[in-house]
């Protein structure tokens, strides 16, 4: 039960003595120490989906586009459609390499423009900043008329989430809340903010981009008003509840967007690195699809664990976990495509117990509003 | 609360214990280990009349973020499972040493008690593995 590790050369966010004195427990998590849970997954869990939760996502990174031909490049890089977005607008895209394969998924968010130039703001995982920000800049340079610059160490980033995340946010900040999928500059707790109308919990919420010296005021105020603060441990659960893929898990440079059931943030009709592709996975159908599927006994899925219909092995578990909310194993598993519908029965050997499980739809919690 | 290991109970370096009476043992998981492991979720007992061997896992008790196998301090044959973990599995965490003992054990080897630790040797290993 040694969960003990060296924590040299880890990196600290600038909330990390905030989290130990809130008696986090610290762990590492892609090249950050970072806080797994204060008083318990189940509790921070509850917090976020009742009231309202804090995660400090500041080990995220953040790449900053901007140039006449900005708008252009990320259309080429990214799958979603960024026409779509005005500036204030936020959007959800994967980033592919040529053979559809996922190298990450991110948020953008299109500023306001700049002395007339287009600026945009793209939020990728921690454990993929460095790769995902030379995939940029090595695409920048054959595009041109775009400047690309990794501008993480100029934000903290922090994760509001819950269905009084608005309110509470409301009474800090000086300026509008953004409307959902958008952003607005304010000011919260006296701190300048790009406030982003944004989450990974399933819940209403803001994620705000604040100045890393300005982030402990962030947080105190946030936990004076009521905020529960909640670490990675929540962090997956609430994601797993309502189906977001995780990079690593259940995403990956082997699957493609098609497979892991992303399609609609990928237009196919516009023409971006692995477009080719995924059009041919979207009319042939893919081999394998990403299935999110309930335990209909006791039991708790976990990474790795194989799928079995019929005595075949026809898969592989991605994602597992209890839910907290619906107090059952819950996961995700790529699945042979024929089998990926609501409702199909499959078997998941658990250390060698075979457990029976029931592919569901898209969120497997859903409060019903 | 605060960590704290009974002087009647004897340890096993994989972070459980034993209480032994009349010749059967009472096994659980030490404070440390639940307070490592976090929140307990799910226990899946083995079934009454199976049998155990020191130092090798006989059950597994998971959290939400990971699962840990339960060693066994001694070797029997196991002669009741606590159900009441089963169905709330936090009493490993609220209360380790009674209400959260895991199964009973008719030992085959009382002997082998002599190789365990006593409260105090467990907690100098817990010192010298910080």
């Amino acid at each position: 039960m040694a969960l003990s590790a060296t924590a040299a050369a880890l990196k600290h966010t600038p909330l990390h003595n905030a989290h130990v004195r809130a008696g986090a427990r610290m762990v590492p998590f892609a090249g950050w120490e970072m806080p797994v849970q204060y008083e318990g997954v189940r509790q921070e869990h509850v917090a976020v989906r009742t009231a309202a939760g804090v995660f400090d996502v500041s080990h995220m990174g953040e790449i900053a586009t901007r140039g006449p031909r900005a708008a252009e490049f990320l259309q080429h890089l990214l799958s979603n459609d960024i026409r779509k977005i005005e500036p204030g607008g936020a959007q959800y895209a994967l980033l592919c390499r040529d053979d559809g394969g996922v190298l990450d998924d991110l948020f953008t968010y299109r500023l306001s423009p700049a002395n007339g130039e287009e600026r945009f703001l793209t939020v990728v995982n921690a454990s993929n900043s460095d790769s995902d920000f030379d995939w940029f800049r090595r695409q920048a340079e054959s595009f041109g008329g775009v400047e690309v610059s990794d501008v993480s160490a100029e934000y903290a980033m922090l994760a509001v989430q819950g269905p009084r995340a608005v309110e509470i946010i409301r009474g800090l900040l000086e300026g509008e809340v953004p409307g959902r999928f958008h952003h607005a500059e304010g000011t919260v707790a006296g701190v300048p903010a790009l406030v982003c109308r944004t989450g990974y919990t399933g819940e209403d919420g803001v994620e705000l981009l604040v100045e890393p010296g300005g982030a402990v005021a962030v947080w105190d105020a946030l936990l004076a008003a009521g905020v529960v603060p909640a670490g990675l441990g929540a962090r997956d659960t609430l994601r797993l509840e309502v189906c977001y893929p995780l990079y690593g898990n259940d995403l990956s440079a082997d699957r493609t967007p098609v497979e892991a059931g992303l399609g609609w943030a990928c237009a196919l009709d516009t023409d971006f690195v692995g477009v080719e592709r995924l059009r041919e996975q979207a009319e042939q159908g893919p081999a394998e699809k990403l299935a999110p599927f309930v335990f209909t006994e006791q039991g708790i899925p976990r990474p790795e664990c194989a799928v079995l219909h019929e005595g075949e092995t026809v898969g592989t578990v991605t994602s597992g976990t209890l839910s907290p909310c619906m107090d059952v194993g819950i996961g995700m598993a790529y699945v042979r495509a024929d089998l990926a519908q609501p409702g199909t029965d499959l078997t998941i050997d658990v250390r060698g117990k075979q457990r029976p499980a029931r592919v569901s739809k898209k969120p497997l919690y859903d409060k019903g509003d | 609360m605060a960590d704290n290991y009974p002087d009647d109970l004897l340890y096993h370096p994989e972070h459980d214990w034993v209480r032994i009476e009349d010749g059967e043992g009472t096994f659980g998981i030490t404070w440390y280990a639940q307070d490592a492991l976090g929140e307990v979720v799910f226990y899946d007992p083995p079934e009454v009349g199976a049998g155990v061997t020191k130092d090798q896992s006989y059950a597994e008790v998971e959290s939400v973020k990971a699962v840990s196998d339960v060693i066994a301090p001694l070797s029997g044959e196991v002669t009741a499972v606590n159900e009441a973990v089963s169905e709330t599995p936090e009493l490993v965490n609220e209360d380790p040493y009674t209400a959260g003992w895991l199964v009973k054990v008719k030992l085959s080897d009382p002997g082998e008690a002599e190789q365990l630790l006593s409260a105090q040797a467990y907690e100098d290993l817990l010192s010298a593995e910080d």
